[in-house]
């Protein structure tokens, strides 16, 4: 059975998306990629350091490959994503952009109503829009009415390997939207990504889960692997919860 | 000797010589081969457009690539 997803018009198969950001060097980079599945990945843009000449992340990211998703981390306003953005594409991307603008520096939540701003912007330039949000449903509903391609809602702060924290919300939004709904951010091991898979999400995006495990490439399989199983274990249906014990083997014919 | 201009480039001030074109500043600064997106006064100077963009006096240029992250 080949169970794929569509983003637009991209037909995928790989179910997580993976950063870039905090890998020891570049081959472990490409490693972790490589032992994640993933087709996507993320990718910030910053001032290129001009005292360097160091390989940069694209020397790790093979871009027959692997799809380019620029992020907006760092940025304040809708302003500054929006910039950030229109040189991500002069830098040469795919058209998918992960847009997020943080509205406080210790949580890095997002600053919601100017997420939505940014979209709408970004969505009329012809920007094919991802964005990183909280699990608000009414949030993910303005976001899908300005026309991005899926929601993005976080399981926990960005980079705290908290995990679903509220998985009834994130249910709610795949129940009341009808754009993918990717969980971003939070995921701190596998068992994490097959709880937002069991939950129905379309796919997981993580980054630290990975690159801050103290073995990140055997966490990347891991990760893969917890993808998979979640994913499958929603399409199985699991059983009904109960309160009490119901017996697997028969209760008749016991020994006298 | 030629004259100069005094840019600022990723926030840090530098002395060009006059009828600097932004391929030029990129070749000067090591950085002819690679990926960079140059924004001038926050303005995208498109890549086509480099060879044929020539500095002015003052001018602010945010030379940015991408970077590894989530």
């Amino acid at each position: 059975m080949t169970d794929t997803w569509k983003l637009g018009d991209r037909v995928l198969r790989s179910r997580i998306i993976v950063g870039t950001g905090k890998y020891a060097s570049l081959d472990e980079t490409r490693a972790a990629l490589a032992a994640s599945g993933a087709e996507i990945v993320t990718v910030a843009l910053r001032r290129i350091d001009l005292a360097s000449k160091q390989p940069t992340v694209l020397d790790a990211v093979d871009r027959a490959k692997y799809i380019l998703l620029p992020n907006t981390a760092g940025c304040y306003t809708a302003d500054e994503a929006i910039r950030t953005l229109h040189l991500a594409r002069e830098l040469g991307m795919d058209d998918l952009v992960k847009l997020e603008v943080i509205g406080d520096p210790k949580t890095l939540f997002p600053d919601n109503t100017a997420t939505v701003e940014a979209a709408r912007r970004l969505v009329k330039e012809g920007f094919k829009v991802l964005p990183y949000c909280s699990d608000d449903l009414i949030t993910c509903k303005r976001l899908e009415e300005a026309g991005c391609l899926a929601v993005m809602p976080l399981a926990a702060p960005i980079g705290s390997g908290l995990g679903i924290r509220n998985p009834h919300n994130i249910r709610l939004i795949i129940d009341n939207v009808g754009i993918p709904v990717i969980v971003d951010a939070g995921v701190g091991t596998a068992s994490d990504a097959a709880i937002a898979m069991e939950l129905g999400c379309v796919a997981v995006l993580m980054n630290t889960g990975i690159a801050g495990a103290r073995k990140p490439v055997l966490m990347a399989e891991a990760m893969r692997l917890a993808v998979e199983g979640g994913r499958k274990a929603y399409l199985a249906g699991r059983m009904p919860r109960r309160d009490y014990a119901n017996a697997s083997s028969p209760v008749g014919g016991l020994i006298e | 000797m030629s004259a100069s201009l005094d840019v600022v480039i990723n926030g840090q001030p530098r002395s060009v010589a006059v009828g600097t074109t932004v391929s030029g500043l990129l070749g000067e600064l090591g950085l002819g081969e690679r990926r960079v997106a140059v924004e001038r006064n926050r303005e995208i100077v498109p890549r086509a457009q480099h060879a044929t963009t020539t500095l002015a006096e003052g001018d602010r240029l945010e030379l940015v690539t991408f970077v590894g992250g989530g």
